[in-house]
């Protein structure tokens, strides 16, 4: 987690901080070239480089049933969908560059446990069924959040945004049907799924992070447009949206006090166990460390890779250099 | 010895089962590396050809059924088939070994697919010219990548050219198979259906030992041919069939008859 630093953006020059704020209160987007204070930059910089790890690491629990996949379509289909999320992390980690901070500096703070990703990823996935709940909930929950941040304050982020969510909503829409095939089917079918929605519903829900009350970031974030609703009120709108899409393939959602409020026209929801959020959060998660050590592997097992490539680059720039002189 | 079979068999049914599980199996393969490659840019160029391959499979292996005509389509294909029903090469069902053994076997596989397909987009099977034509603008694109690779991996460190050699070394010896010629390609050749496998290989041999030469590898000589008639075409597969097998049907043949 970055520290705050001792000294708040009213440190920097405060000309030049007012005329930001009065950027962003006015609805500019910033650009890398502009002007920002030191805060928002290491603000977004923590965000996004999260954001661009929980792509990455999110690629491990689909990408554990690819050689499972039950037909020839459902492989193709959950193929390019880690695909498309690699695709994710790699253009956040490019956007992440343009705030001046290297990929291979965040991606070293996510393989030393520095850096943070979504907390939903330490859990297992166990059955096939899994395929489409994540599908359904946890690109559905991602949604939600991206919707909002499609509308942030820095350039590159909504930009990147935009073209995510579009991908998203077809990850959603992909789950949704395996939820729905699988509910429709065989007995043993619905009871995996039904075990599936049981098991990843309470995490989905805390993908959205702390709750208002208890959320170290938000007020500053909110302020300089970066985030642009409460978590709290994101995941009331998740909850909104999921419980008749729940209901229309016959599933349940394991929460008994799940009920609907006329008045405020929303699903209210039980208590959330944030002590096991904490806890996954902190890295004692039930996957935390195999997610961690599974990237560790990657980038030990690949590095003569990348060594052979830039050597060769390095080789082939001589040839150059000689043909050309 | 197993004796060949006797019995008639539908030479364009078992045709385009070795064209279906060539590709199935590789793709199979080449999807296991997602989430795991050593970048991340590679990773998404991986799932690349995991997808083609499979994509390509599914279009075979559903003609074949359609040939064989007894109601099997590319699922029932690929997921109710017992290893000995497989008609694969043995070098696509190699395990992955380190990035450069991926890299020799898909290499390898990729010259022999480029000029098998072009070959093929004139086949006087439509269905199957129409599949190859597809197929071949992604084949293309699939040996470039891995040429480059070869180059890079070959002529990059010592330790790189080194891990290539020895995979290539390996991998070598199940190279012959890919131009085996038996009765099943005689019919298909008469037939104008198929290239003759013997044609190919010296193109391939072409221009692989040019790549290679250009990677400073050293080129491993004449390979030993099969030592029986009877090979993975026939359903002599290596062990490491059934594994992948086991893995890739599991879900499907635990829920017999379910739709997913
Ligand atoms: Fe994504
Ligand atoms: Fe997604």
């Amino acid at each position: 987690m970055t520290q705050p630093r001792a000294i708040d953006a009213t440190a920097e020059d405060p000309a030049a901080v007012s005329a930001f704020e009065a950027r962003i209160a006015n609805g500019e987007s910033i650009e890398p070239k502009d002007w920002m204070p030191e805060r928002y930059r290491k603000q977004l910089i923590r965000m996004m480089s999260q954001h661009a790890h929980s792509e990455i690491v999110g690629m491990l629990p689909e990408g554990n049933w690819i050689t499972r996949a039950p037909s020839l379509r459902r492989k193709v289909g959950l193929i390019a969908k880690v695909q498309d999320e690699g695709g994710h992390g790699l253009y956040i980690y490019c956007g992440v560059e343009t705030l001046g901070v290297d990929r291979s500096e965040v991606v070293a703070q996510l393989l030393d446990g520095r850096a943070k990703y979504s907390s939903i990823f330490n859990y297992p996935t166990l059955s096939w069924a899994d395929m489409g709940v994540i599908g359904w909930l946890v690109d559905g929950a991602a949604i939600v959040n991206q919707t909002v941040l499609a509308k942030a304050s820095y350039g590159p982020y909504a930009r990147a945004m935009i073209r995510i969510c579009k991908e998203e909503n077809f990850h959603k829409r992909q789950g949704y049907e395996i939820v729905a095939t699988l509910a429709a089917g065989t007995p043993a079918q619905k009871a995996m799924v039904q075990d599936a929605v049981n098991r990843f519903w309470w995490p989905s829900l805390m993908m959205f992070g702390p709750s208002d009350t208890d959320s170290p970031n938000s007020a500053e974030l909110m302020r300089w447009r970066v985030k642009r609703r409460t978590n709290d009120e994101l995941r009331q709108r998740f909850v909104n949206l999921t419980v008749p899409q729940a209901a229309a393939v016959g599933l349940t959602l394991p929460d008994p006090a799940l009920r609907y409020d006329a008045a405020t026209e929303n699903w209210e929801f039980g208590e959330i166990d944030w002590s096991e959020f904490h806890q996954v959060v902190k890295g004692n998660g039930p996957c935390n460390r195999e997610r961690l050590e599974t990237r560790r592997a990657a980038e030990r097992d690949g590095a003569w890779v990348r060594e052979a490539a830039m050597a060769h680059a390095e080789k082939q720039r001589a040839k150059d250099r000689s043909a050309a002189a | 010895m197993v004796p060949l079979p006797t019995a008639p068999v539908n030479a364009l049914f078992e045709y385009l089962q070795r064209l279906g599980d060539d590709r199935l199996i590789l793709g199979h393969r080449m999807s296991e590396w997602c989430g795991h490659g050593p970048i991340l840019e590679e990773d998404i160029a991986t799932a690349n050809v995991a997808l083609d391959l499979i994509g390509q499979a599914t279009m075979l292996l559903r003609l074949a059924g359609e040939v064989e005509g007894k109601g099997r389509d590319e699922d029932a294909l690929a997921y109710w088939r017992e290893a000995v029903e497989f008609r694969n090469c043995l070098l696509v069902e190699q395990p992955n070994g380190d990035f450069g053994h991926t890299v020799v076997r898909q290499f390898l596989f990729d010259v022999h697919a480029v000029l098998l397909l072009d070959g093929l987009t004139r086949s006087t099977h439509d269905g199957l010219a129409g599949i190859a034509a597809k197929s071949l603008k992604e084949a293309k694109y699939h040996v470039r990548h891995s040429g480059d690779w070869m180059l890079k991996l070959g002529d990059g460190t010592d330790e790189s050219h080194r891990r290539v050699q020895r995979s290539l070394d390996d991998l070598w010896r199940f190279t012959p198979e890919l131009f085996v010629t038996d009765a099943i390609d005689r019919e298909m050749i008469s037939a104008g259906i198929a290239p003759d496998p013997a044609v190919l290989q010296e193109q391939w041999q072409t221009i692989v030992r040019d790549v290679i030469e250009r990677a400073t590898l050293q080129h491993p000589g004449e390979a030993a041919p099969p030592a029986s008639a009877r090979g993975a075409r026939q359903g002599a597969h290596s062990e490491h069939l059934g594994h992948l097998l086991a893995e890739m049907q599991i879900v499907a043949r635990s829920h017999p008859g379910a739709t997913w």
